[in-house]
């Protein structure tokens, strides 16, 4: 392991990469503090940068860093205007756009950004311990456990899609494996459901499709509904960023606690920053006594605090399955993999001994992220603020010229845009109807792989006997249809309770 | 029928079509002895998706979420609320510049479909928007030429 840190200190600490992580944080901050653009959004318009980068770790650390940098700008604009762009930040504007009414929005920066430095920073400790042994438990999976992962994966991004959505996040993700199946794939000898168009026999491209999935029906909402963001409050100084010696032996133990419970939810496939928020959040809440517990939801500290640590916390924990089984447990891990695809690394087991150098980097580099985002962009905060002013009139036109450019210069090719568009206006409908997106992605990024795996293991034993065959493998699919099904069979029986329909035995 | 139910309908019926062309996929004669067949994937997919649209189709509707309505999810029932003609006055610009990045190059549609995207939103200081917009393009421009390495077309098809 010291070998592995010595040799990411050395990767990370180059001029380029620490320039990459610089401005990764700094773009992140700027673009994540816009209303409505959330880190997905970001870091698929920044993946053709990246990918031109064409050293992995340089891209990986630039991701990362945008990656950091949005979630610490989706706070800003939630605690400064209640405008959460992220669903991972919403909890954070309980109690943080409270304390900026109070005129404490400065104090209430500094919480969120040292909460969140605390957060990153422990998760980045623990994936450190927790990413190696994973993986040389991974190092024993075969095809047929890989595919097993990947229904697991699957069905626990459907699963903790929210009450009522998991029938339509599995219906997405059904979809974005059947728009894998599109083009030429590695396995067969020609192209496949292309319905004649020569633009399709290479498969759909993942950038266009992610900028199609996130940033197009952001701006597009953004249009519908200006009320979105015309929250106001924004024009306010914000000074005194200092907290006291009192505030932060208060949070000090809801960081702790925060820290470690929101990397765990993290590492779960599907959970993310958003369910770690709230959960944090619950939980301190509980926690706290009496008087502390009033406070909440009116500008609490503790209630600032606990989301923030939280889903920095998970952001990093996310990272786990990501870099260990090349199983994204989000929509964002979920294109940081199609970025390291389409680089030609393949984030897995072998990650570790293959390309050792893009693992340690990326870890160190999180670290330096943490610390850029602390000592940078905190005494920026009131300078970046004013990024919220810029007329929607400029900022819409621009993102969705940014959208286009991403996709036309990944492939250099027109067809390109009028399939982002055409996606786009999908997307927006099926946000509208409450379709939960990401799965589709996810479905998408891994349908390939996933095919592959089931193809090896299905040839290997001749049929699908591998399912229980393989003890391990047989587990892993037990887990997928449980993570499905006990849910709404819970819901059910709450149902009946409700109805005061007996239980049986 | 509300929207959701729509799409499932949307939905089943392209995964019957898909399920379709995933049966009568024309397979070569030496893939045929195989036990994964290039279309097998394709249909168990179709099968799962045929299935699971009847089921959204099926089941009742879920109430709202509460964590939608923090995020202010677009509510449909307030659409004459929402400046539908913008959106589609956008949409309208991104095809128009699709088709008219290559033959136009790129400073020119780019600063085209900018100052029209502004214009389609209510900005009317025409002499801004076209600073700004001009600035942008060339800037875009000059990042992506020289700074990523990737070429794009910048002037129209006469001039070079």
């Amino acid at each position: 392991m010291l070998d592995g840190i010595l040799l990411g200190l050395d990767t990370a600490f180059s001029f380029k990469n620490l320039l990459l992580v610089v401005a990764g944080c700094l773009v992140g901050t700027l673009i994540g503090m816009l209303p409505g653009l959330g880190p997905m959004s970001i870091i698929a318009i920044m993946i053709p940068v990246a990918i031109t980068l064409g050293d992995p770790s340089a891209a990986l650390i630039l991701l990362a860093g945008v990656y950091y940098g949005a979630i610490f700008g989706g706070s800003t604009s939630s605690i400064l205007i209640n405008a959460p762009g992220v669903a991972g930040t919403v909890a954070t504007s309980f109690d943080g756009y409270p304390m900026a009414r109070q005129g404490k929005a400065g104090k209430a920066l500094t919480i969120a950004a040292i909460s969140s430095f605390s957060g990153g920073t422990v998760g980045v400790i623990l994936l450190m311990g927790f990413a190696p042994m994973l993986s040389s438990v991974a190092l024993l999976f075969h095809s047929a456990e890989y595919f097993a992962m990947m229904v697991v994966g699957l069905s626990a991004i459907a699963a903790f899609a929210g009450t009522g959505k998991v029938i339509k996040a599995l219906m997405m993700t059904v979809i974005g494996l059947i728009l894998a199946t599109v083009g030429e794939s590695a396995l067969f000898n020609a192209p496949r459901f292309t319905m004649g168009i020569t633009d399709l026999q290479s498969g759909f491209s993942f950038i266009t499709l992610a900028m199609a999935l996130f940033a197009l029906p952001e701006a597009l909402y953004l249009v519908l509904d200006p009320q979105r963001v015309d929250a106001d409050g924004s024009s306010e100084a914000i000074k005194d960023l200092r907290i006291t010696r009192a505030e932060a032996r208060t949070i000090a133990p809801v960081i702790a606690r925060q820290s470690i419970q929101g990397f765990l939810i993290g590492v779960m496939p599907g959970a993310g920053a958003t369910l770690a928020s709230f959960l944090g959040y619950a939980v301190e809440r509980n926690i706290a006594k009496g008087e502390e517990q009033e406070e909440f939801g009116k500008g609490s500290i503790k209630g600032l605090a606990a989301p923030e640590t939280a889903n920095n916390a998970a952001c990093t924990g996310s990272f786990v399955p990501l870099l260990t089984l090349g199983i994204p447990g989000s929509g964002t891990t979920a294109i940081l993999l199609g970025a390291l695809i389409a680089l030609n690394v393949s984030p897995g087991p072998r990650l570790m001994i293959d390309n050792p150098s893009v693992f340690w980097s990326v870890i160190i580099s999180m670290y330096i992220g943490n610390i850029v985002l602390l000592i940078l962009n905190l005494p920026l905060i009131p300078y970046i603020a004013r990024l919220l002013t810029v007329p929607r009139n400029y900022l819409i036109p621009f993102i969705l010229f940014f959208t286009m450019v991403g996709a036309y210069i990944g492939q250099n090719n027109a067809t390109e845009l009028l399939l982002l568009v055409g996606l786009g206006i999908g997307a927006t409908i099926l946000r509208f109807a409450d379709y939960p997106l990401p799965p589709l992605l996810i479905g998408f990024i891994l349908g390939g792989m996933m095919e592959n795996n089931f193809a090896r293991a299905v040839n290997l034993t001749d049929g699908i006997g591998f399912m229980y065959q393989r003890p391990m493998t047989l587990c892993l699919l037990i887990i997928g249809l449980l993570l499905i099904f006990v849910p709404a069979y819970r819901r059910r029986r709450a149902r009946a309770l409700q109805k005061g329909v007996a239980l049986g035995d | 029928m509300a929207l959701d139910k729509w799409i499932a309908v949307v939905f089943l019926v392209i995964c019957v079509i898909y399920g379709y062309s995933a049966y009568t996929y024309p397979l070569l004669p030496f893939e045929r002895n195989m036990t994964f067949l290039p279309n097998t994937m394709p249909m168990v997919l179709s099968v799962l998706g045929v299935s699971l649209a009847l089921l959204i189709l099926l089941a009742p509707s879920p109430k709202a979420d509460a964590l939608g309505d923090a995020l202010g999810n677009i509510n449909l029932k307030k659409w004459r609320e929402y400046k539908v003609g913008q959106a589609l006055g956008l949409i309208a610009l991104m095809t128009l510049y699709a088709l008219a990045l290559r033959p136009v190059g790129f400073i020119a549609a780019t600063t085209l479909f900018l100052v029209g995207a502004g214009w389609t939103l209510g900005e009317r200081k025409l002499i801004t928007l076209i600073c700004v917009a001009l600035i942008g393009a060339l800037g875009i421009w000059y990042l992506v030429q020289e700074a990523l390495g990737i070429f794009l077309r910048p002037l129209p098809w006469f001039l070079c």
